[in-house]
């Protein structure tokens, strides 16, 4: 028996390149993959284009609207526009995805407008939206509880005889997380449809990756039974072509995917964090060589497959959405302070019945002396 | 009519409420095959399939998780966790999940899942096979909290907490699970107590006592030797923790004026302590003394060989009803 059938694997060792999936290089230049290829349109490829700069000017204005007080908290996806854009294109209709708290590039190609996400960065609501209106669902914020959630929906799917898949979206440190490796069970044990998207972006916060595993985060899924692949998360083609590849293995009954996008978190975790005291600018220079979004630009001029009016026109979109977030982001109204009763419970509870109606009451009690004061006036 | 354990009676629940609506699941460990540990799930699997009574890996957190991916589909996942002291895996995906998904999602979403704990101790058994942890998810916004005290309630209450469209933690007794009762099956669930009633198991003028799950016979036995003394106890079967019925609470406790709340569980910020206070707020002035409280230490679970002396009984609760009439 050769090491290969016995399982053993190379394991790179640090410091060295990594072995991942990749369509398209840092320069803007289409290469050919023996497993992994990719059928894709002028169209198709403008479209992706696109979504990522649409979706990295999102974040821009979020964290500009952070910073001028008008959000709580933002947790930027700057450097992921590729690994959620692809992943987030590849799916169909009928799939479902279950993100983080930073799958903003997801959320935008389901179509969920961004003011839902800000909603909740600026403290309105926890989420709210309809998650079955884009099969989108909430942002889950306790790291890797999405993914058991992805998974039990998979497994109904599977029950339904649907011919669709679930991606559950999560990061590098999440796979530390009892949960992921549940899921990771759960998923393999049920052969249930769904597609584990790891976005490695090297850092959990302040931790870096090698905090949280001593191998490449992809050789984990044959532990458990299924097949990991690592892909270059800057390269949205690549995603694309891997994604779809896993997603349609998923449709037809053959199980879980584990797939690993190995990319950058280029700004801080949140607006709350201060990445200069845990890592080197130097680091973050090569990644931006490595820009998900460059590439793809200069691969549309270098082939002529856009032009310039193609770019101006898509600057001016940017435009006009950013004032859309911007101006729907200002003009949110706080909620009525008697919602927080609401949709606790599907079915009538006396308890928040009554409390509400006390604090109706204590609270018309200001009205009174509002009404009062104005009086005076 | 049958004569039935409140074990079977769980069993019959689970069937019936199987039978009425495809989209019920049955999943935990061990639930398939062998029927569960306690054979409450006993034939299901071999009537419904493996497609819905689910032998699932061991992780209860993967139960609960899986349970509320599955509710978001459609379904209607009953979870067992084999013992009470095993659900804190799953405490996250039932406290910040479970119950508060649905509030996060502006009530767009439901997740009808019911989690069935054997509660309490008194069967001889080693660590974590005997606590009762019915606080921390009474305190936990989201969540409706039963507990079953006989095979009748055990029947209805199993069918009405799956009907729910909200997250129910079911308490099933396991020390009663061999305890028999009649059982009518051709009630209908409407003809039963709604699931989030109290229900006065023995009136009585001198005092009252509060008791659920496990302790309600312990009461009823209390209440029986009171009145050989002519005392007479008036005894409230609470059923819901969370909710709770406080107009029978209430009414109960302005008509005897002393209040005695007994459960296993430990004292200290216990059901006892929001009973206490929640009476003492609303019947103040009918009260001639105050509300006591009747539980297990606050110490971990001890030993079985000392589970007698930290359980609650028949002679601890008569003490604190005669130093209620004392005062």
């Amino acid at each position: 028996m050769t090491d290969s059938a016995l399982g053993t694997r190379h394991i790179p060792t640090q410091g060295s390149e990594p072995e991942l999936v990749q369509l398209l290089t840092p320069e803007g230049q289409r290469v050919e993959h023996p497993t992994y290829s990719l059928q894709i349109s002028d169209d198709e490829l403008r479209g992706l284009y696109r979504d990522l700069v649409l979706v990295r000017r999102v974040d821009a204005e979020a964290t500009a609207l952070q910073r001028q007080g008008e959000l709580g908290i933002w947790a930027s996806l700057l450097g992921q526009e590729a690994a959620q854009v692809g992943s987030g294109r590849a799916m169909a209709e009928d799939d479902y995805a279950f993100p983080t708290y930073r799958e903003h590039g997801v959320a935008w190609c389901r179509g969920i407008d961004p003011l839902n996400l800000l909603g909740l960065f600026r403290g309105v609501n926890h989420g709210g939206w309809d998650p079955d209106e884009k099969n989108f669902h909430l942002y889950t914020i306790v790291i890797g509880a999405q993914t058991l959630h992805a998974t039990g929906y998979a497994m109904g799917m599977q029950k339904d005889g649907a011919e669709s898949a679930v991606i559950a979206y999560f990061g590098d440190g999440a796979t530390s997380q009892g949960d992921v490796n549940e899921a990771f069970i759960y998923a393999s044990v049920f052969n249930a449809p769904v597609v584990f998207f790891c976005q490695n972006n090297q850092w959990a916060i302040s931790e870096p990756i090698e905090k949280q595993t001593r191998i490449p985060l992809y050789q984990r899924a044959m532990g458990f039974g299924f097949p990991g692949v690592r892909v270059d998360g800057n390269d949205v083609l690549a995603v694309l072509a891997v994604t779809r590849a896993a997603l349609q293995k998923a449709r037809e009954g053959s199980g879980p995917t584990l797939i690993e996008a190995y990319t950058y978190r280029m700004g801080a975790h949140t607006t709350s964090d201060d990445p200069t005291r845990y890592r080197l600018t130097h680091e973050l220079e090569s990644w931006k060589l490595k820009d998900p979004i460059e590439r793809v630009k200069a691969y549309l001029v270098r082939t002529g497959k856009a032009d310039q009016a193609y770019f101006d026109a898509l600057e001016r979109e940017a435009d006009g959405l950013a004032a859309h977030v911007r101006r729907g982001c200002l003009e949110m109204p706080d909620p009525d302070p008697l919602s927080i009763f609401d949709h606790v419970y599907a079915e009538r509870h006396p308890l928040l019945e009554e409390e509400r109606e006390q604090f109706a009451a204590y609270l018309e009690t200001f009205d009174a002396v509002d009404a009062h004061d104005a009086g005076d006036r | 009519m049958a004569t039935v354990t409140l074990a079977k009676a769980v069993t019959m629940g689970l069937r019936a409420a199987m039978e009425a609506d495809p989209k019920v699941l049955v999943m935990g460990e061990d639930v398939g095959k062998l029927g569960g540990v306690f054979r409450v799930t006993d034939g299901l699997q071999k009537d419904f399939g493996e497609d819905r009574v689910i032998d699932t890996p061991l992780a209860e957190s993967g139960i609960i998780g899986t349970a509320i991916g599955l509710a978001l589909r459609g379904y209607r996942p009953v979870c067992e966790i084999q013992f009470d002291g095993f659900v804190y895996p799953a405490f996250d995906q039932i406290v910040s999940q479970l119950a508060k998904m649905r509030a996060r999602a502006l009530g767009k979403v439901s997740l009808p899942v019911v989690v069935r704990i054997p509660v309490g101790g008194g069967i001889g058994a080693v660590e974590h096979h005997s606590e009762s942890n019915e606080a921390y998810f009474a305190h936990t916004a989201g969540l409706r909290v039963v507990a079953c005290s006989n095979p009748v309630d055990a029947y209805f209450m199993t069918q009405q907490a799956i009907a729910s469209d909200d997250p129910v933690i079911l308490y099933e007794p396991k020390r009663r699970y061999w305890e028999k009762a009649d059982l009518d099956e051709s009630l209908t669930l409407e003809q039963a107590a709604p699931l989030h009633s109290a229900r006065v198991l023995r009136s009585g003028t001198d005092a009252t006592v509060i008791a659920y799950g496990p302790m309600v016979k312990t009461a009823m036995e209390a209440a029986t030797a009171a009145a050989e003394e002519g005392k007479e106890l008036e005894v409230i079967d609470l059923r819901s923790l969370s909710p709770l019925d406080t107009g029978t609470l209430e009414a109960s406790a302005r008509k005897t004026g002393r209040v005695v709340v007994v459960h296993e569980a430990p004292g200290f910020l216990g059901m006892g302590s929001e009973l206490a206070a929640r009476i003492t707020e609303t019947c103040f002035f009918s009260l001639e003394a105050p509300v006591l409280r009747v539980t297990g230490f606050d110490t971990p679970y001890p030993p079985s060989r000392l589970e007698e002396e930290y359980l609650p009984d028949l002679d601890r609760l008569l003490d604190a009803v005669d130093r209620s009439l004392a005062y």
